[in-house]
């Protein structure tokens, strides 16, 4: 294995130990090591990538991890085309985002602590994507959950953001729990959690089923579903997608970086990296797009009302997230891993750029305090400008080619759920555009309307902060030019280079009906802007009005359809009680303590009792013994 | 083997213990420095065995036998397999760790408290060690004195109960499994030799009465539920070295017990109570980890996750499968060195708070950072995160239990998400937020403490990443005690070694 490769993990992984045990001596100087450390590892990211394009598989062990009996896990790097694109997106993104927190966390406490963080979430992410196994990549799985859980706490002195971090860790074990699952039956049915063994047998239990809650189901399919489980924890789709937004508390270079455009996207990775046995299940792939479709819809409309900015990026990424399931569901990997790609950097950009933005507004995050940020952050306005243009689907940008593809993808898959999946996505598209334009309107047009203070020390941000979002910019325009469909000249480079692992969905269809939903799905994102801007520049005492109009549709949205109450009050609040109220005291002290101190408080009673005939009279002594030897004499004579 | 190195794992202690007696009982220092070297000659007497034990055979090794009461065939006969050779090294490393929490908080009869600790390392080595009955019941019940003094004469306020309750669990238990020994002494052909006990063909009714028997003593060590709950009320009371102890060695004695005794002597037995054990196990997982929730003691709350983690090594053990056995020894292990590390830690800040109330702390993390980054790693490999050591355990029980009966795997794995629940909760309440009034100017962790605690971070680390370097003491045991239950091969002789040797 060349060691260029071994390098990508552990420089990151060196850089979190040593800055973790020495950072605080380097003070202001923490973040040299870990921004040194995460550009070698692009370097060495790009050159695996050219490697790979050369032909040059790499799938090796390192050693073995865990042998008993007959299972045999082993550390080991599985490098393809899937893992090149994935180390790229990994590690570009995390240099950009390391680069920025320079400015963005200046001065902060824990300044260290937080480059310790980002090098170890790195780490953590690319030993998840360069595993040769299943139990490798759940160890990068675990690993990323740990980095996310200290990175949203990282603030930890603030009761919501380590309420947050918590509930982050938790929620994503209700997914590893079907996940977990899922590998015990991949390994009972394979006897290797490698993918090359599990893959290249994966034929073999197609048509087998597994009896299920007295029934039959198919065994393919209880298994994509329970992987399926682990990835709709960790990308945040329903019903687990309750951690996500309240991630936010975390510092924003994290919610760029963890929640927008690497962790959360590794339950497509999984599914992607899985697809020969998702393609055994097509009720799997059907629930997958219905799941996906749902929740794209379900998170964009919660993101029409939200009011802080952050909120309003992350629920538009669970929207996004959704988006990749969909292709994934519906049969299109490659499509759903390109729109992985272009939305790690429009989504990275918006993230910073809202960084950026609450740099300059001191900590500001309620977009009813912003408005007319234009002219004093020109450069985050322009970025900011062309990730929202590229998230909404504007011809040319990134965002358009992968969304398209996907569009297609589900309108002309021969799946039940594909056409559904498609009219949802291009309702969802027009949603898209419209809240992206509402962040960016209110943002930055119109009247400022903070407070003074705030309007006095508004400023662009400096270059540190700045520069990431130009070139993260530039991903934003460009990353889709990697995959442009035939219909307007291109050759569709992306699926060809991932064919190999993915495989690509042969569709037929009509250069008309291929360019009428194209006309379909950027009519929808012009809707989009076009509203909001009628709304928000044109008429801004209209949003007022349909709020108070739709009342209830807007508290409804305000607060998220009430999942967390409910789950709190179906869940959480119930589990306590009945740990308080049933297990502890009835069973723990009346039951099981009421025997144990019961049986020697019944003998003291007793022996008590017994203790009296004792009484030192020895006329009652007398009356004993007599009463005894009758009652002798009466069992012999009844025996006799 | 010219040494007898297992006696004198066994005896070095005790007679360290007493040579304390030597010193005047006012030169407090000079004891504890003393204590530690016992201590310290102890764990270096364990490299020998470590390093010339051979992996490769089932048959017990650095062997030592002399008859010792001739008429009732009792001999003074040692040895250790697979499947005990680990526990030494971890009784020898826990007690060390022992003697360095006590260091200050032990401020009251510091003489005989050591004295009891090394007293209790000679017992616990042996109950490793013997492989005769009537001698492991000896030093079975000679590990209660020490540790009923220590809990009752360093405890907290409430001791007189909670060891009244420990005393009366164990003993209950321990005297069941003594008829049960005399019952198997007659039947077995007047023998306490465990080799020779196990392969003779009992019947299933006299095999059924005897599990029972030993179930009684080994499962109120464990413990498994329902005879759990003396556990949270002795580790309450317990000094710190007493809960690092008992959560650390103390307890593995149950599981130990079932693997040495119950198993390869009762297999039809066991098999036949293979269910009932299972659905207990899965009990005790799922109740010991919702009850932690209600939990507003610190020591209390890590005392019913072990009733949860315990859960789990009986779980794999009577999965009766190589993965459920091997992770059920290793997480015996685990837990020991990850449960111990806990209690040290709470031992290290009870030191300065005074208080198990969970809801006096908060902000910790502010005023101990070294200490909360210790704790968190501890945490972190309680909740079984991959790259520790816990994880490694759950994973093997887990898929041991899943190959066995799919529903108690589905069941237990519950305990992933309950045990990061109960678990954050409790760092969250003690680390985070904004620093609680009374948890102002703590000091921080001296070298003597971090040097406490750091030979745990290395061993979570090491089992986690390089689990092979404990599991290979395993497989070829595990493969002849699986052999033994299934009714394969005889004790003693060649017995086929395919289901165990690993490639």
């Amino acid at each position: 294995m060349p060691a260029s490769l071994l390098a990508i993990p552990l420089l990151p992984l060196a850089s979190f130990v040593l800055t973790l045990l020495l950072g605080k001596r380097w003070g202001t100087r923490a973040h040299w090591l870990p921004i040194i450390t995460v550009l070698l590892s692009f370097c060495c990211a790009l050159a695996a990538f050219f490697r790979v394009r050369s032909g040059e598989i790499v799938n090796q062990d390192l050693y073995t991890w865990i042998a008993s009996g007959n299972l045999t896990v082993s550390v080991g790097f599985l490098v393809d085309q899937l893992t090149s694109v994935m180390l790229i997106v990994v590690t570009s993104v995390s240099s950009l985002v390391h680069i920025y927190s320079v400015g963005y966390m200046k001065g902060e406490d824990g300044y260290y602590r937080f480059f310790a963080y980002l090098s170890l979430f790195t780490f953590s992410m690319l030993m998840l994507v360069l595993g040769n196994n299943f139990l490798q990549l759940f160890f990068g799985w675990e690993a990323v959950g740990l980095s996310s859980y200290l990175l949203i706490g990282f603030y930890y002195q603030k009761q919501s953001a380590s309420d947050a971090g918590k509930k982050a860790f938790i929620v994503n074990r209700f997914g590893d729990f079907g996940f977990i699952l899922g590998l015990f039956l991949i390994f009972t049915q394979f006897g290797s959690l490698h993918y090359h063994e599990v893959f290249s047998r994966v034929d073999g239990i197609a048509g087998q089923t597994v009896s299920l809650f007295g029934g039959q189901a198919s065994l393919a399919t209880v298994i994509a579903l329970l992987l399926f489980c682990g990835a709709i924890g960790k990308s945040a789709q329903i019903p687990l997608h309750v951690w996500l937004p309240d991630a936010m508390e975390g510092p924003t270079p994290v919610s760029a970086l963890i929640h927008a455009a690497t962790m959360v996207t590794a339950g497509v990775f999984l599914v992607a990296r899985c697809n020969p046995i998702f393609e055994l299940s097509h009720f799997a792939l059907n629930l997958i797009t219905v799941l996906g479709a749902i929740t794209a819809l379900f998170a964009a409309t919660i993101a029409l009302v939200q009011t802080d900015i952050k909120r309003v990026v992350a629920y538009s990424t669970v929207s996004q997230l959704a988006y990749m399931f969909i292709g994934c569901g519906v049969g299109a990997y490659s499509a759903g891993i390109f729109h992985l790609f272009t939305h790690a950097f429009f989504k990275a950009l918006l993230f910073l750029g809202c960084g950026s933005v609450i740099l300059g507004m001191h900590h500001e995050q309620d977009v009813r305090s912003m408005g007319g940020l234009k002219d004093k952050m020109p450069i985050t306005y322009w970025t900011f400008l062309l990730a929202s243009l590229s998230i909404s689907g504007v011809p040319g940008l990134a965002g358009f080619f992968s969304k398209d593809e996907i569009l297609l993808m589900a309108f002309n898959t021969e799946l039940g759920a594909g056409k559904f999946a498609w009219a949802i996505g291009v309702l969802v598209a027009f949603m898209t555009a419209f809240y992206s334009f509402r962040l960016f309107f209110l943002i930055f047009h119109g009247e400022f309307r903070g407070t003074d203070h705030q309007r006095d020390h508004l400023h662009e941000s400096p270059a540190v902060v700045t520069l990431p979002l130009i070139l993260l910019a530039v991903g934003a325009v460009g990353a889709g030019w990697f995959g442009v469909p035939k219909i307007i000249g291109g050759d569709n480079h992306w699926a060809h280079f991932l064919e190999p692992v993915l495989g690509h969905p042969h569709v037929h269809v009509s250069g008309l009906t291929e360019g009428l939903l194209m006309l379909g799905s950027i009519l929808a994102g012009v809707c989009g802007i076009g509203l909001a801007f009628y709304m928000y520049r044109l008429k801004p005492h209209l949003p007022a009005i349909v709020a108070e109009r739709l009342a209830f549709c807007h508290r409804l949205l305000l607060n998220k359809y009430y999942i967390d109450e409910i789950y709190i009050g179906g869940i959480v609040k119930p589990t306590l009680a009945f740990s308080r109220g049933v297990l502890l005291r009835v069973v723990d002290l009346a039951c099981i303590d009421g025997v144990v101190n019961g049986v020697p408080r019944a003998i003291g009673v007793f022996s008590e009792k017994l203790r009296l005939i004792q009484d030192g009279q020895v006329s009652h002594y007398l009356a004993w013994m007599g009463g005894g030897a009758v009652a002798l004499v009466v069992v012999l004579l009844v025996s006799i | 083997m010219s040494i007898p190195l297992l006696s004198t794992l066994i005896f070095f202690p005790i007679l360290g213990g007493l040579s304390l007696l030597i010193v005047p009982r006012q030169q407090t220092a000079t004891i504890k420095i003393m204590a530690l070297i016992v201590s310290l000659i102890e764990f270096a007497l364990c490299a020998p065995i470590f390093l010339l034990f051979d992996k490769t055979t089932f048959a017990m090794q650095f062997v030592e036998v002399h008859p010792w009461i001739k008429a009732l065939h009792i001999n003074y006969a040692l040895g250790i397999d697979g499947i005990s050779v680990l526990f030494l090294l971890l009784t020898a490393l826990i007690i060390v760790l022992s003697i360095l929490v006590s260091w200050q908080s032990i401020t009251t009869k510091v003489q005989e408290f050591f004295i009891s600790l090394l007293l209790l390392e000679g017992a616990m080595m042996g109950v490793f060690c013997a492989t005769d009955f009537f001698l492991f019941y000896i030093f079975w019940e000679a590990m209660l004195i020490p540790m009923f003094l220590i809990i009752g004469v360093w405890g907290g306020p409430n001791r007189i109960y909670a060891t009244v309750k420990f005393f009366l669990f164990t003993l209950v238990g321990s005297l069941l499994m003594l008829v049960g020994v005399i019952l198997l002494y007659q039947n077995g052909g007047h023998t306490f030799d465990i080799l020779k006990l196990a392969g003779q063909p009992y019947s299933l009714k006299l095999q059924l009465i005897l599990f029972w028997a030993f179930f009684a003593a080994f499962a109120v060590k464990v413990p498994m539920w329902p005879v759990h709950t003396w556990l949270p009320d002795a580790h309450t009371e317990a000094p710190a070295a007493g809960s690092v102890i008992l959560a650390g060695v103390l307890i593995k004695m149950g599981a130990y017990g079932f693997l040495r005794f119950s198993l390869p002597i009762l297999p039809d037995a066991t098999r036949e109570m293979m269910l009932p054990m299972l659905v207990l196990s899965v009990i005790a997982i799922v109740y010991g980890a919702i009850i932690c929730l209600a939990q507003t003691d610190l020591k209390r709350l890590i005392a019913y996750s072990s009733v949860s983690h315990m859960g789990f090594v009986t779980l794999g053990m009577f999965a009766l499968n190589q993965h459920g056995l091997e992770g059920a020894i290793l997480q015996m292990i685990n837990h020991g060195v990850v449960t111990g590390a806990l209690f040290l830690a709470i031992g290290m800040v009870y030191e300065r708070t005074h208080t198990r109330e969970i809801t006096a702390y908060g902000g910790l993390a502010t005023t101990m950072p070294v200490f909360a980054g210790f704790f968190l790693l501890f945490t972190l490999a309680a909740v079984g995160l991959p790259g520790t050591n816990g994880f490694i355990g759950e994973f093997l029980i887990l898929l041991g239990s899943f190959e066995r009966a799919p529903w108690t795997a589905v069941v237990a794995a519950s305990g992933l998400i309950l045990g990061a629940w109960y678990m954050l909760w409790l760092y969250q309440r003690i680390f985070f937020n904004e620093v609680n009034e009374a948890m102002h100017g703590l000091k921080p962790l001296d070298l003597r403490e971090i040097l406490t605690l750091l030979p745990m971070v290395l061993l979570i680390f090491w089992i986690g990443l390089y689990p092979n370097a404990l599991l290979g003491f395993l497989h070829v045991s595990v493969g002849h005690l699986l052999d033994q239950v299934n009714g394969l091969g005889l004790a003693g002789q060649a017995a086929p070694l395919t289901l165990a040797l690993h490639p």
